[in-house]
């Protein structure tokens, strides 16, 4: 992709530039615009109700409505804000929700960076949004802010290790970090993705199953808490906490944290697709190579990656409805009791049968 | 250990469970009504804004007393004998005007008990509910018939009708009062 950039401006930076924004304007906006839709259809119908319905059909423009509804209102900065943080953090949270699509291989032509690093960086970068939420809590100079921006970082960072841990077992099976390869490593029919154990026939496949499917339960659930979603929302907690680090913000700087979350819902689903269901992979295989037109396999890839994507997004509202949210102590017996020695023991495991 | 495996697997089957009654509630039908395009279909006898039919009312004053929040106003004037005001639906004369009839729903609590005293079932529920206003005195609606100038003209009318009688009384008893009175003081 970067190639055929350069072919036509004939400059590295313009087409850097260029391959830095695409995935932005052509795939997180949009989708921050449909996911929030979805949710709010998703969440009205699972309560019998319509949901919006009066701008456009079925309410289709609603975000849209919403998102320069945003744009236009006013940017409250209170008296006691620490003016200089309260300004930088939400742009470093979207930084850091952001930074983490540069190598997310949406298909095998367009992978914004394909590092040999790419799940460590991913795991790295997206620490970042600690950091983030942690300064909008603090500059807000409002006690919720604080207590739920505490709340994300002990949360954030306790679910961090069985994430971390069942990804390290993915690469003890792999040995590579570069989500490319993992990728093509799935490659085939969808009994090759690693949920399934993985390419090729043998006993360590049919061995590796159940614990993959066990890693794959555990990294959902993380990846959950990761993202501050429900079952696990208590640093946001609507009713305890009024929203609890984004409390103080308003207009576009509050749309900076709603794009950062949404974005992130995209990026742990990504995650999650990438390491155990073939990545951008069909699981029936290409139309484009039963009919020979070689140009459509990308675009397939793309689809079929976003669809998986947005099926594990749609999962996350989907338990949303269906479950109330956690307590503090419940949340960090979920992650240090069960999750981690899980993972511990499904690390150790997968660990022994590569071995074999 | 029995309990720690317990839990894990009572947590994954009830989510699962709770999973799947949701999933079920994304395919029921919505209840939502929308209102200002759909309307939700009312009761028979549902209480809403009140109406009175003029043409029936034969000025009785029932509903306004019977109302516990002295919502409904009725002002009447006696119509001349020359007069023929016409007869109600239900075949009673009519005999008074009625250049005042406002009933208020600002302060109409919608107890229906001004309804059941009317003789001519003049005064009834409507179905409709949709009647705000931006200002309160808009709210007092009247109901009169008469216009403004008919109203006056009525009251003007029984005025000079009954000044005229007080002064024909007041001729005819000017007499024979005083000689009753001497009559009785001399028996006395």
């Amino acid at each position: 992709m970067y190639n055929l950039f350069y072919n036509i401006t004939g400059s590295g930076i313009i087409s850097g530039v260029i391959l830095a924004l695409l995935p932005l304007f052509a795939f997180i906006l949009p989708f921050a615009l449909f996911a929030v839709y979805l949710e709010r259809k998703v969440s009205a119908h699972m309560q019998d109700r319509l949901g919006p319905m009066r701008v456009g059909w079925h309410g289709w423009k609603q975000t849209i409505a919403d998102i320069l509804k945003l744009i236009q209102k006013e940017d409250i900065v209170a008296k006691d804000n620490d003016k200089f943080l309260f300004n930088l953090s939400p742009i470093i949270v979207f930084t850091g929700s952001y930074a983490a699509f540069a190598v997310i291989p949406f298909s095998s032509y367009f992978i914004g960076s394909n590092i040999d690093l790419g799940i460590f960086y991913i795991i790295a970068i997206t620490g970042l949004s600690v950091a983030g939420i942690l300064m909008a809590g603090w500059s807000s100079n409002n006690k919720y802010s604080l207590l739920g921006s505490m709340r994300s970082v002990a949360q954030i960072i306790s679910y961090e290790i069985p994430t971390i841990l069942v990804v390290l077992s993915i690469v003890m099976v792999t040995s590579s970090m570069n989500l490319h390869t993992l990728s093509e490593m799935q490659t085939g029919y969808f009994w090759n993705w690693f949920i399934f154990g993985g390419p090729g026939l043998g006993l360590t496949k049919f061995l590796l199953i159940p614990f993959m499917i066990i890693g794959f339960l555990v990294i959902y659930i993380s990846t959950l808490a990761e993202v501050n979603r429900t079952p696990f929302d208590i640093p946001e907690a609507e009713s305890e906490l009024v929203s609890g680090y984004h409390t103080e913000y308003s207009g576009m700087k509050f749309a900076m944290f709603f794009l950062a979350e949404y974005a992130n819902m995209f990026a742990v689903s990504a995650i999650v697709v990438a390491l155990f269901l073939g990545g951008y992979q069909s699981p029936f295989g290409y139309l484009g190579n039963l009919f020979n037109a070689h140009w459509l396999i990308p675009i397939e890839q793309f689809f079929w990656f976003t669809f998986k994507g947005v099926f594990f997004v749609f999962v996350q509202m989907w338990l949303r409805w269906t479950l109330p949210r956690l307590r503090v102590d419940q949340l960090m017996t979920t992650s240090w009791k069960y999750l981690i020695p899980i993972a511990f023991v499904n690390l150790l495991i997968i660990g022994l049968i590569t071995l074999l | 250990m029995k309990e720690y495996f317990g839990n894990i697997f009572t947590a994954l089957s009830t989510i699962f469970i709770g999973m799947k009654i949701t999933f079920k509630h994304l395919f029921t039908p919505s209840v939502t009504i929308q209102y200002p395009s759909v309307r939700p279909e009312l009761p028979e006898r549902e209480r809403n804004r009140l109406y009175v039919n003029m043409d029936d009312c034969i000025g009785c004053d029932q509903c306004s007393r019977a109302c516990p929040v002295s919502c409904i106003e009725i002002e009447t004037v006696k119509s001349l004998p020359t007069e023929d005001l016409g007869k109600t639906s239900n075949g009673k004369k009519k005999a008074l005007w009625v250049p005042t009839f406002t009933i208020d729903f600002a302060k109409c609590c919608y107890c229906q008990l001004c309804v059941f005293p009317c003789p001519t079932e003049c005064i009834y529920m409507t179905d409709v509910y949709e009647f705000a206003e931006l200002e309160r005195g808009n709210l007092i609606y009247d109901f009169s018939t008469l216009t403004l100038d008919e109203r006056q003209e009525k009251r003007d009318n029984f005025a000079k009708f009954t000044a005229e009688k007080e002064a024909e009384k007041l001729k005819a008893a000017a007499a024979p009062k005083p000689e009753i009175k001497k009559d009785q003081q001399e028996e006395k």
